[in-house]
């Protein structure tokens, strides 16, 4: 793996997990959506839009996402796409310490599970 | 249907949509990106060339659709469902991208890789006997 590859993977853990956690903070900000019509749906978006939060969720998102479509113009889906499972224990993390879930025994255990899989679907 | 019955219906039907539509944008944004060929310079002028490319491509755009699907899914879910349960049972998208690969775009897939799919899939199981939600309601 290149310097290139390894660049855009950092990029793409660090920046995707943290702008998931950052949508996330965003989401329970505006609270449990009941209604799933379209007409409420875009309600929601658009509320959700209004949260600082989501802004900044989405920024870093943005980032990795663009760092990703470079990565796919030369490695493979099926490396690219597990590699990217390392986000799994930041997030894990982050969901603990940034946004105060807790993390279970049994949750730990099968994130890390998720991890195995993925190390052993990166090295096959 | 009880509240927290509902509560998981409504998690696992959006969970279905997201590693549906995730894997599906993935092989798409796979595909359009490697007909361009190779990486560019990461000078800001061949960046930009690049990105320009890559979104005359139908393929990238048929993919972010895709994950636009996927990004709302993740969005609703994320309402009332904790991230660190979300997040680790989406990761059975990590299988259906390998079988995608496989199928779809004639990717080797070795017997480890197999192998790392059915422990994910455990893994996903594992997390998947917990509450969805461990936090009070906003």
């Amino acid at each position: 793996m290149n310097v290139r590859a390894v660049l855009c993977f950092v990029i793409i853990i660090c920046a995707g997990t943290g702008g998931e956690i950052a949508v996330s903070r965003a989401m329970k900000e505006i609270g449990e959506v009941h209604d799933f019509s379209p007409r409420n749906l875009v309600r929601v978006i658009q509320r959700a839009f209004r949260v600082g939060w989501m802004w900044f969720g989405v920024g870093l998102m943005a980032l990795g996402f663009f760092s990703l479509l470079m990565l796919l113009a030369f490695e493979n889906v099926s490396f690219v796409v597990p590699v990217t499972a390392l986000s799994y224990a930041v997030g894990a993390f982050g969901g603990k310490y940034l946004l105060g879930e807790r993390v279970t025994a049994a949750r730990w255990m099968g994130v890390l599970l998720v991890c195995l899989g993925v190390m052993l679907v990166c090295i096959g | 249907m009880s509240g927290p019955a509902r509560t998981h219906v409504k998690t696992w039907v959006l969970l279905v949509l997201m590693v549906t539509f995730g894997p599906l944008g993935d092989i798409f944004l796979g595909k359009g990106m490697r007909q361009l060929g190779g990486s560019p310079e990461l000078r800001p002028a061949q960046l930009v060339h690049f990105f320009v490319r890559a979104f005359e491509s139908p393929l990238v755009w048929l993919g972010i659709a895709s994950l636009l699907a996927f990004f709302i899914a993740y969005l609703l879910v994320l309402s009332f469902a904790d991230y660190s349960y979300v997040q680790p049972a989406s990761s059975f998208a990590y299988a259906v991208v390998a079988l995608l690969g496989y199928f779809v775009l004639g990717e080797v897939v070795t017997p480890i890789r197999w192998l790392g799919i059915l422990v994910i899939s455990l893994g996903v199981f594992l997390v998947s006997r917990t509450p969805p939600r461990t936090t009070e309601r906003a």
